[in-house]
């Protein structure tokens, strides 16, 4: 018998060529040579051009920017995040599901309603407009408003990741700390946060991405006021529309890299979550 | 044993404490940040009064934008169908070098900042791009500045959603279900037809949902390729800013709620078919 | 140390998981909470232990009133079914932390003192470094006892502890739980769904069904006097067979057994005959015999067929039986219920047992 033993559910050998041969080619179009694009471009007048656009006054007031509504928003989503994640999972209330809902729909939001929603709240023509004004506080087209949609973008992210495993893992643990004399507190920091570390750092590293990477949002907030109200995202934007390509896909590649890096990160940590979770009783 | 007794009412006792606390922490989070805002945007464009909102976005305008944001969404989702599924198999079924390098390709929408997305594919598909100078040249295709560049855009940005939801399912599926079809006398593509794709097909369904309300919403990724002539390719989101940059906040809300409205009821829609395809299965 | 309940009921919804429910626990007593699953007796645990509230009712230990009093204060060890070990900590971690969380905590040496005597108590010492997910069921569950110890309860919670060990295990195990309750001395609650567990490891049995207590008394007394045909069929091994009353004897007919004096009055009633009750007589009878077990024994089980029953009954001494043999039953006595409720023992009507085994009645 020459022909070697093929299981049924297996295809033939050149229906697999095809298969990976197609997915291979729409993975590199559709998705690797953008992100090679980025770079590309970045470096098409050399290095020193780009370094120039990365390094120059606006370009570094933007990453301060960016980094400063990151710092705020990351711990504000995170602290949130874990309460609603801790109160659905390892306790007892009505609305549930209302809840879960209500924290999943800034995903279905489109960013631009995200900003849109904060100036009709803080902007000038809206509910808190006037008293602002005479108070002389800036919400929209400051950081303030900034951080507002952003938090309001990014505010899934930990909840997502975590809320499913706490509730995955059940409540034995907890109860069992009750009843050898632990606080809340205490059951909290020293049982439950250890059995979600993993889970909890991937989605801080989802929500701190989306934080810096965010666009439409700020886009509305923002103002455009070069060097003051403008991250990174909104720099590149302004590059661009100027026609200064080179520089817009320097600080591109630089935000490229960033997700490149929250990418590479997010999969060792999943790697690490899945072998300590193997082993869980 | 005391002589007198506890009159015996109900005791109430949870075993896990912390619902107070961490209960109020997430009402105020929720509250402040999605809630109240979102009503706003409930509230605002009543202003105009019903009439005035009628006529807001009886403007031939919105009517095009929405029709676009919309059209495009769609026509990239149903793309990413067979193009997440096709994915999805290789990634689970097949070894070949470079899986997984593949597999890792595939959260770069997720990863990557929507506005350098933009710039990206507005760079690969121009005239003079990587990919839209081969297009113009052979086909005559132009692809950035029009609505096939937002429906490319659009399928960059909800590729992931459908493979990572496919991914799962199909590995846990295994391969019995086609074992069995092959010992029942079914050929490969009759397995594949009639016993994995329905299979596979809530999952589909879910895909499609959550790609579908990301790319409707999409904004940093289009903006740039988009072209952004009124009535012909410019999308809603982009009909919102420009509506505030008027100063007509109630307009842009009026347009804001319209697209919220209109994707929750596509969403609904999706749900109640992904029910009635479990039902037929009980 | 000592527990009073008293009418506790716990509903949810329009179901009552527990109702009516009252027991009495003495210092250092062993009781076991026995009854098919849905019986409420883990519900019943878990209010005990504070992780659950009752609608109405009240729980006294040592005197106090547990109203009100949340988990963390009552110092009652639990060692829960599935053990709920702490699984990213060691062992030793994990022994410890009831120690380690007090408000008055003892320090790290004497902690560890502690935690290293318990451990060799429940005779794992060498285990102190590893992780719940690297050692057996059996260990794990001993790090259970060891870590609900820790805390000096006056109480000690066990639910259904020994399901998720094999069988062999479970044999040793249970044994050995026994021996550490007579060396310590604390007052403990067993819950279980195992008649024979129940029996073997506790001073008194609680037998539960669907949400109430329907007698608590010694393994033997359940055995000899059942309360009702639940309990009677629930312990021990019994066969239900139905049969009629008339004139202070119960009559099986159709069936080939022979008839039983029982003071109940005239009307249907439900027999529960142990397999000691029914004794399989060789010769010429009514039954064939199906299956031996133990063949070994001096008086070994077989399972009889007679008509279209299958019967445990014990072999007559001096019997040898075999698969296939013909032989006839004679009763010696058995629980008999009448519709009522109203119990009493039934005893052969020896001069008409001969005459029933030859005519094949």
């Amino acid at each position: 018998m020459s022909a070697r033993f093929r299981p049924a559910h297996a295809d033939a050998p050149w229906a697999t060529l095809l298969v990976a041969g197609a997915a291979v080619l729409v993975a590199i179009l559709l998705l690797a040579l953008p992100l090679a694009a980025v770079f590309v471009e970045a470096l098409r007048r050399g290095l020193p051009v780009a370094m120039a656009a990365i390094v120059e006054e606006d370009s570094l007031a933007a990453m301060r920017l960016t980094l400063l509504v990151a710092a705020i928003t990351v711990p504000v989503n995170l602290v949130g995040g874990v309460a609603a994640a801790w109160a659905v999972a390892k306790c007892e209330f009505p609305g549930k599901r209302l809840l879960v809902t209500l924290i999943e729909l800034p995903f279905s939001v489109s960013p631009v309603i995200a900003g849109l929603v904060f100036v009709l709240i803080f902007g000038a023509q809206g509910w808190f407009g006037g008293w602002l004004q005479a108070h002389d506080i800036q919400v929209i087209f400051a950081l303030p408003g900034l951080v507002l949609a952003t938090l309001f973008v990014t505010f899934p992210f930990v909840a997502r990741t975590v809320m499913p495993l706490m509730q995955e893992q059940g409540r034995d643990e907890e109860e069992a700390a009750a009843t050898l004399g632990a606080s809340g507190f205490q059951t909290f920091w020293r049982v439950t946060l250890p059995n979600v570390k993993w889970a909890l750092l991937a989605g801080v590293l989802l929500c701190n991405a989306r934080a810096m990477g965010e666009f439409g949002a700020v886009s509305v907030v923002s103002g455009h006021i070069r060097g003051e109200t403008n991250t990174m995202p909104l720099h590149v934007e302004i590059l661009y529309n100027e026609y200064q390509f080179a520089g817009a896909f320097a600080v591109a590649a630089l935000l490229a890299l960033l997700g490149l890096i929250t990418l590479a990160a997010k999969t060792m940590l999943e790697r690490a979550g899945r072998r300590h979770s193997r082993s869980a009783t | 044993m005391s002589a007198t007794l506890a009159s015996g009412g109900p005791s109430h006792v949870a075993p896990v404490p912390g619902l107070g606390l961490t209960l109020g922490m997430t009402l105020a989070w929720v509250g402040l940040i999605v809630v109240i805002p979102l009503a706003a945007l409930a509230i605002k464009p009543w202003e105009l009064g019903v009439a005035g909102v009628v006529q807001s976005l009886a403007d031939p305008r919105v009517a095009a934008a929405l029709g676009l944001s919309f059209g495009a969404a769609f026509v990239a989702t149903l793309v990413n169908l067979p193009l997440g599924l096709l994915l999805a198999w290789a990634i689970v079924r097949l070894d070949f070098p470079g899986r997984r390098a593949l597999d890792g390709t595939i959260d770069l929408p997720f990863a990557l900042p929507t506005a350098v997305a933009g710039i990206a594919l507005t760079a690969l598909l121009a005239p003079n791009g990587w990919l839209g100078a081969p297009l113009m040249a052979v086909f005559g295709w132009q692809v950035a500045y029009t609505q096939a560049g937002i429906v490319a855009a659009l399928v960059f940005v909800g590729l992931p959603f459908i493979v990572r939801t496919v991914e799962p399912v199909l590995r846990d599926m295994g391969r019995d279900a086609e074992e069995a079809a092959a010992t029942l006398g079914a050929t490969r593509p009759q397995a594949l037809g009639r016993v994995v794709l329905p299979a596979l097909a809530p999952a589909l369904l879910t895909g499609f949902g959550l790609a579908f309300a990301r790319s409707v919403g999409e904004y940093g990724s289009v903006i740039f390729i988009a072209g952004n002539m009124p009535m012909a390719t410019e999308i809603a989101p982009l009909l919102i800013v420009i509506r505030l940059e008027q100063f007509d906040y109630a307009g842009a809300a009026a347009v804001g709620l319209a697209m919220l409205l209109l994707s929750f009821a596509i969403l609904l829609a999706l749900n109640l078919l992904q029910r009635a395809l479990r039902r037929g299965r009980r | 140390m000592s527990v009073h309940i008293r009418d506790v009921a716990r509903r949810f919804g329009r179901t009552a998981a527990l109702e009516g429910v009252s027991l009495e626990i003495a210092q250092g007593e062993f009781v076991a909470l026995l009854g098919p699953s849905g019986s409420g007796k883990t519900t019943l645990l878990r209010i005990l232990a504070g992780l659950e509230g009752s609608d109405a009712g009240v729980v006294h230990i040592d005197g106090e009133d547990m109203t009100g009093v949340p988990a963390r204060e009552r110092r009652i060890g639990v060692v829960f079914q599935h053990y709920a070990l702490f699984r990213h900590m060691t062992v030793f971690d994990n022994v410890a932390f009831g120690l380690q969380v007090r408000r008055r905590r003892p320090t790290t040496a004497e902690i560890a003192r502690r935690v290293r005597e318990l451990l060799a108590l429940v005779q794992i010492p060498e285990l102190e470094r590893r992780y719940p997910e690297q050692i057996s069921g059996g260990q794990r569950q001993r790090v259970a006892l060891a870590r609900a110890l820790a805390i000096e309860p006056r109480l000690l919670l066990l639910d259904e502890p020994f399901g998720a060990l094999d069988a062999l295990v479970r044999k040793d195990v249970r044994r050995w739980v026994r021996g550490l309750h007579e060396r310590l001395g604390i007052t403990t609650i067993l819950v279980t769904h195992d008649q024979e567990e129940a029996m073997e490891m506790a001073d008194r049995v609680a037998v539960m069904e669907r949400g109430r207590i329907v007698q608590c008394a010694g393994g033997e007394q359940l055995l000899r006097d059942p309360a009702t045909p639940f309990v009677a069929g629930f312990l021990g091994e019994a066969t239900r067979l139905a049969c009629e009353v008339r004139g202070g004897v119960a009559h099986f007919d159709p069936i080939a057994l022979p008839a039983l004096r029982v003071a109940l009055p005239d009307g249907p009633a439900q027999a529960f005959l142990r397999p000691g009750d029914i004794l399989a007589l060789p010769g010429a009878g009514a039954g064939t015999v199906r299956a031996v077990a133990d063949p070994a024994a001096e008086q070994p089980r077989l399972l009889v067929e007679i008509g279209d029953l299958r019967i445990d009954a014990t072999a007559a001494p001096g019997m040898a039986p075999a698969r296939g043999t013909t032989c006839r039953l004679s009763l010696r006595g058995g629980t008999l219920f009448a519709a009522d409720g109203q119990r009493a023992r039934a005893e052969p009507l020896a001069r008409v047992a001969r005459l029933v085994g030859d005519s094949g009645m």
